[in-house]
């Protein structure tokens, strides 16, 4: 199995106080054909582990640590020499479809964006790959000439999967990408990446607070409390036999379907005395 | 005192209908009729949960604003303790929802920014009058300890709360008027798993110790399956099923209601 992406001893400050670790020693690595979950709570540092790896991170933040992609060491890439793997070799789905779309301009143009800007597609070759996206993800091709806000929530966020996987990425970073949507809209766009990852054959990076969406759809799990990472596995070992006491804990809040359990919020207290 | 009548429901809508009507057709010149509620009976007994699910569009919220009179409906009634909400006064219907509150569903939205949580909280007992100032003040106290909150926080700004700490200023908010019926609108959609644990309990502690009867909207059947007693399954404005959660969820009777249970993340492997 290919690694795509491999991280190690990343950690993401404040520049105005570098002892204040937001992301705090990360490894992990990404193969093709593998989803893996990061899981924690607000705060945790998944969105800052995900922006990370795009280079996405605001300029008051300071980060060190390696970042290699397919063989190229890219955290100290400047800007232009990012913005060609951005989009082209990976793909972003961010968790509210209606504020990473542009409100003013069509979907079909929005998914020809990367295709232009990376393949140079132009006239009819980008319009039928355009509907050739659409009819992927789920979306009848003349939808191309719709705005948003003319579209569903599980919609938009398929229209987000399609700009994500235009130029065939090799890693998929899906923010939260169902938090937003409905429990059976959910489902189906979570079976939609599954699909996708694997006719592609993507590695992708699913970021959650989810367990449930984590037992559906991880191969691997990490787990991220407070910026460090406290167990990874794969997600029979994660879910069924935690061996970390917050992972035990986080688990424990999950409400099942069953009602079986009885609900236990964590407590943050004893967690620190235990860890 | 008729604190439960007959059979001790304490709300209860009879064949509700709501119709929203849409512009359409070309530059909005026609009209169209949506259905957000047809014929929605449904009855909350006093001291229990009833939790309505759906997906979106499905009339949940509606129905919770149309229960309240936050909504003119178009037919049908809602019968509260005994008295018919639609056919009273102006004036009697103020008295009458300090014992109806709501729980939002956005705790960012729903409180004012510029107000102080205390006078956030502290509000409907100045507008229902009830009580001397320095009363208001101690129950408003009593009322932010309770949630969890600190006594301090009465003179900070929402702003200053994280997003679960929001949510117990809007519970706050609700209770302190010692209502008999909260509708809660996806009081726990917009928190993180483990603040939603707390939410829940908190929640479910407080309905033993002031009697209270929830409606509790959700989209999420697993919290559903934790706070509930009933449940009503809604589709397009329509009852889909009604029954016992335990019942609903063991044999779900409809199709759709199936549909939505399979549909719950994490069944698979579970």
């Amino acid at each position: 199995m290919t690694e795509i992406l491999k991280i190690a001893n990343l950690n993401v400050t404040p520049k105005n106080d570098l002892t204040r670790f937001l992301v705090k020693n990360i490894a992990l690595t990404l193969s093709q054909g593998k989803t893996t979950c990061i899981v924690g709570e607000s705060g945790s540092g998944k969105s800052l582990t995900a922006l990370t790896i795009m280079g996405l991170l605001s300029k008051q933040l300071n980060t060190n640590g390696s970042v290699v992609f397919q063989g190229q060491e890219i955290s100290q890439l400047d800007n232009q020499a990012m913005q060609k793997i951005r989009g082209a070799k990976i793909g972003m789905i961010f968790q509210e479809p209606m504020t990473s779309l542009n409100p003013v301009l069509t979907v079909g143009y929005q998914i020809g964006e990367p295709l232009t800007a990376h393949l140079g597609l132009k006239g009819t070759t980008l319009k039928d790959k355009i509907a050739a996206l659409l009819t992927q993800v789920g979306i009848p091709p003349e939808r191309a000439n719709s705005y948003p806000d003319e579209l569903s929530g599980g919609q938009r966020q398929r229209v987000m999967i399609a700009m994500s996987i235009a130029c065939e990425p090799a890693l998929l970073i899906a923010d939260e990408p169902t938090t937003a949507l409905d429990v059976t809209v959910q489902a189906q766009v979570l079976k939609l990446l599954d699909e996708l990852k694997t006719r592609m054959n993507m590695a992708m990076l699913f970021i959650t607070h989810d367990f449930g969406v984590v037992a559906d759809i991880a191969d691997d799990v990490i787990v991220m409390f407070r910026g460090e990472i406290v167990e990874t596995g794969t997600r029979e070992q994660v879910l069924n036999h935690p061996q970390h006491p917050y992972t035990k804990a986080l688990l424990a809040c999950v409400p099942d379907a069953e009602g079986l359990k009885e609900l236990k919020p964590i407590d943050y207290s004893w967690l620190e005395q235990v860890a | 005192m008729s604190q439960e009548n007959s059979a001790g429901i304490i709300l209860s809508a009879n064949h509700l209908v709501k119709t929203y009507t849409q512009r359409s057709g070309r530059f909005g010149f026609g009209t169209c009729q949506i259905k957000a509620l047809d014929d929605v009976s449904v009855q909350l007994r006093t001291g229990t949960t009833l939790a309505v699910v759906g997906e979106s569009g499905s009339g949940k919220s509606t129905l919770a604003r149309c229960l309240l009179q936050l909504h003119p409906f178009d037919s049908g009634e809602v019968i509260f303790d005994g008295i018919e909400l639609a056919k009273i006064d102006k004036d009697a219907l103020r008295q009458q929802r300090k014992n109806l509150q709501m729980v939002f569903q956005d705790p960012f939205a729903s409180l004012n920014p510029r107000m102080k949580v205390g006078e956030i909280v502290g509000e409907g007992l100045l507008i229902h009058k009830l009580g001397s100032v320095a009363e208001q003040k101690e129950k408003t106290m009593q009322m932010l300890t309770r949630v969890g909150l600190q006594a301090s926080d009465a003179e900070k700004y929402p702003h200053q709360f994280s997003g679960g700490q929001r949510q117990r200023i809007g519970i706050a908010r609700a209770l302190v008027l010692q209502p008999k019926v909260v509708v809660c609108d996806e009081p726990v959609s917009a928190l993180d798993v483990s603040v939603q644990a707390q939410i829940l309990l908190l929640l479910k502690e407080l309905q033993h110790e002031m009697a209270l009867s929830y409606i509790f909207i959700s989209h999420d059947l697993r919290v559903v399956r934790h706070i509930a007693d009933d449940i009503v399954v809604m589709n397009k404005g329509k009852i889909v099923e009604i029954g016992k959660v335990d019942d609903v969820y063991r044999a779900p009777q409809q199709e759709y209601t199936q549909h939505l249970l399979s549909a719950i993340p994490g069944r698979k492997a579970a």
